[in-house]
């Protein structure tokens, strides 16, 4: 087993039985969401160092997909999910040249592709093909069970991912690109094709993670799936837990996504201010996230 | 048709470059996005709305009282919290998320102190009259605000080129470490220059109701957003050049919701996103900063 996986495996049990026991359904499901949605800011931040606010746009990209591969298309759910992950990896090949440009002019470049591909999405000249603002009900594929087990088994190829670059050349490469681009370009890496792999895999992730989402709410509007915050909350996760490791966001998301459960849905603005309080401190005295406390103590963080 | 839509467009774009223009003046000091420039906007509209509803205070007459107030808060800030971050590993990226944070923070206090309504102020406190202008007439507020605009980049021109303290800021802009070099206050020169872009962002945020609609607390990423993609058409780091950069964006809007309602929305991130891949530096690419 490579380091890491007995983790992964506890974690993706772990959401597969306690359905059983605990029943809050809606809550364990949006948590696995936002685990996948940190592990595929994890790949790209993480692991390349480049910073997609707009990460919610291949989220929104996968669910309208997979929605209107089912609704026009008439596919069945789950190769359906595998078009939405299509059309996010379609949209993130046509934004590839984002990746020209770097730190905060990439952020909020990425930020700006999103708002585009909503405003297309949410267009009122388009309501015969996407609905425009007006949502998407997809009623007549409506379960909750199989969109719940079908999550586990997205949750369980992203944090295969992760560990696969935790332990292989692709990941040691990125990081490399990410500290010093122009030596990793010396040392015989492919700078360009292992970011746009990079790109792409995570834009996978997000749309698989959209895809999922829309057939599990099975009714939603283009504000809520291309929603700002879903990019701000994974992205924070991820900080918080620690990037470039398999375990930071999994911890990130755990306990802020519990701490928004806990005070966010009915005081939202409180938990937006802790929140902000949470980004400024970790900047100041925790940039590498929680994990950096567990090496502090030499522990081994996979 | 055409006359009135770049009429239109010239006032709007006059008060675009108000509303990028302290966003640039602080990234070409301190090279950072200010990603809370658009909440400091709402937090000085608020400010003129509270004067107005509470004095019945005319948002001309706020100015002076927004001007001092977001000085000091800029000032204040700069100390809090900058020197230690140009001291850290990766000044950029970390500056970015830790204003991102400031960003959630504004804005959860501002619902939490004014709540989730829409605020707006009447256009009718500048006169109900409309003025004319070249045959065709607009909203008295409309002009007001692209005047107060004017004025507001003028006296950046002269704090910048005509002041002893803009001098020292110029040199600033283009190399901390030199300006350093020659004896140059560069902590001093840069607070102030914070609190001046805070200032210009809150001169703007008393004029918004009537340009860009109603007040709300979450107004700020959109206007941060718009204000970078200004910034980003005029250049990036030139405090002037946001004129440029602001009247292309208001001509482009006028024009759009003239022509193309319905696709107007895209216009500020279909160009920022043209400009940064084709032209970084830029329209009038002084090749201060390349993406």
């Amino acid at each position: 087993m490579p380091r890491g996986g007995w983790y992964s495996v506890g974690v993706v049990l772990l959401f597969a039985l306690l359905p059983f026991v605990y029943g809050n359904h809606a809550l364990l499901f949006n948590m696995m969401m936002y685990l996948v949605l940190a592990q595929g800011i994890n790949v790209l931040f993480g692991f390349t160092g480049y910073l997609p606010f707009g990460y919610v746009g291949f989220f929104g990209a996968g669910a309208y997909g997979a929605s209107l591969a089912i609704l026009l298309v008439h596919l069945p759910p789950v190769p359906a999910l595998f078009v939405g992950a299509a059309v996010s990896v379609l949209v993130a090949l046509l934004l590839a040249p984002l990746l020209r440009l770097s730190g905060a002019y990439f952020a909020i470049a990425s930020l700006a592709a999103s708002e585009v591909v909503y405003y297309i999405v949410s267009n009122p000249h388009l309501v015969s093909l996407t609905q425009g603002p007006y949502g998407i009900s997809l009623a007549q594929v409506y379960n909750s069970g199989a969109s719940y087990a079908t999550m586990v088994v997205v949750l369980a190829m992203a944090l295969a991912v992760v560990v696969y670059l935790r332990n292989s050349h692709m990941g040691l490469a990125l990081q490399a690109i990410r500290e010093e681009p122009i030596s990793a370009g010396f040392a015989g890496i492919n700078v360009v094709r292992e970011r746009i792999r990079a790109w792409l895999l995570s834009a996978a992730l997000a749309g698989l993670a959209g895809g999922t989402y829309a057939w599990h709410v099975s009714v939603f509007y283009p504000k809520s799936v291309f929603d700002l915050n879903i990019s701000v909350f994974a992205i924070v996760f991820t900080l918080f837990g620690g990037v470039a490791t398999l375990v930071g966001p999994i911890m990130g998301t755990l306990l802020l996504y519990g701490l928004y459960n806990w005070i966010g849905i009915s005081q939202p603005e409180y938990f937006q201010l802790v929140f902000g309080i949470v980004i400024v401190l970790l900047v100041l005295f925790l940039p590498n996230g929680l994990v950096s406390l567990l090496r502090r103590v030499k522990i081994h963080v996979p | 048709m055409i006359a009135y839509t770049l009429l239109a467009g010239l006032l709007f774009g006059l008060y675009f470059s108000l509303v990028a223009l302290g966003l640039n003046l602080v990234f070409g000091v301190m090279r950072l996005i200010n990603l809370a420039h658009g909440d400091f906007l709402m937090l000085g509209a608020f400010l003129a709305y509270g004067l107005y509803s509470s004095a019945g205070v005319n948002p001309v007459y706020a100015i002076p009282a927004e001007i001092v107030a977001f000085v000091l808060v800029g000032v204040a800030l700069y100390y809090a919290v900058v020197p230690r971050l140009l001291s850290s590993r990766d000044p950029e990226m970390l500056s970015f998320i830790l204003l991102f944070g400031l960003s959630q923070i504004i804005e959860a206090l501002a619902v939490i102190a004014f709540g989730n309504s829409q605020r707006a102020i009447p256009a009718t406190v500048f006169g109900i009259r409309p003025v004319s202008l070249f045959g065709q007439t607009f909203p008295a507020a409309w002009v007001v605000s692209a005047v107060v605009s004017a004025a507001a980049i003028l006296a950046v021109y002269f704090y910048l080129y005509r002041s002893r303290l803009g001098h020292a800021t110029r040199a600033v802009m283009a190399s901390r470490d030199e300006a350093a070099s020659t004896g140059i206050n560069v902590h001093r020169v840069s607070a102030i220059a914070l609190g001046a872009g805070l200032a210009l962002a809150a001169v703007a945020g008393a004029f918004s109701p009537f340009m860009l609609g109603s007040i709300e607390p979450d107004m700020g990423i959109g206007i941060t957003t718009v204000s970078f993609a200004v910034i980003v058409i005029g250049s990036l780091g030139n405090p002037l050049g946001t004129v440029l950069g602001g009247l292309v964006y208001g001509l482009g809007l006028m024009l759009m919701e003239t022509y193309f309602p319905s696709w107007a929305d895209l216009l500020p991130y279909v160009l920022l996103i043209l400009i940064l891949l084709i032209r970084p530096s830029g329209l009038l690419g002084k090749r201060v900063r390349l993406a």
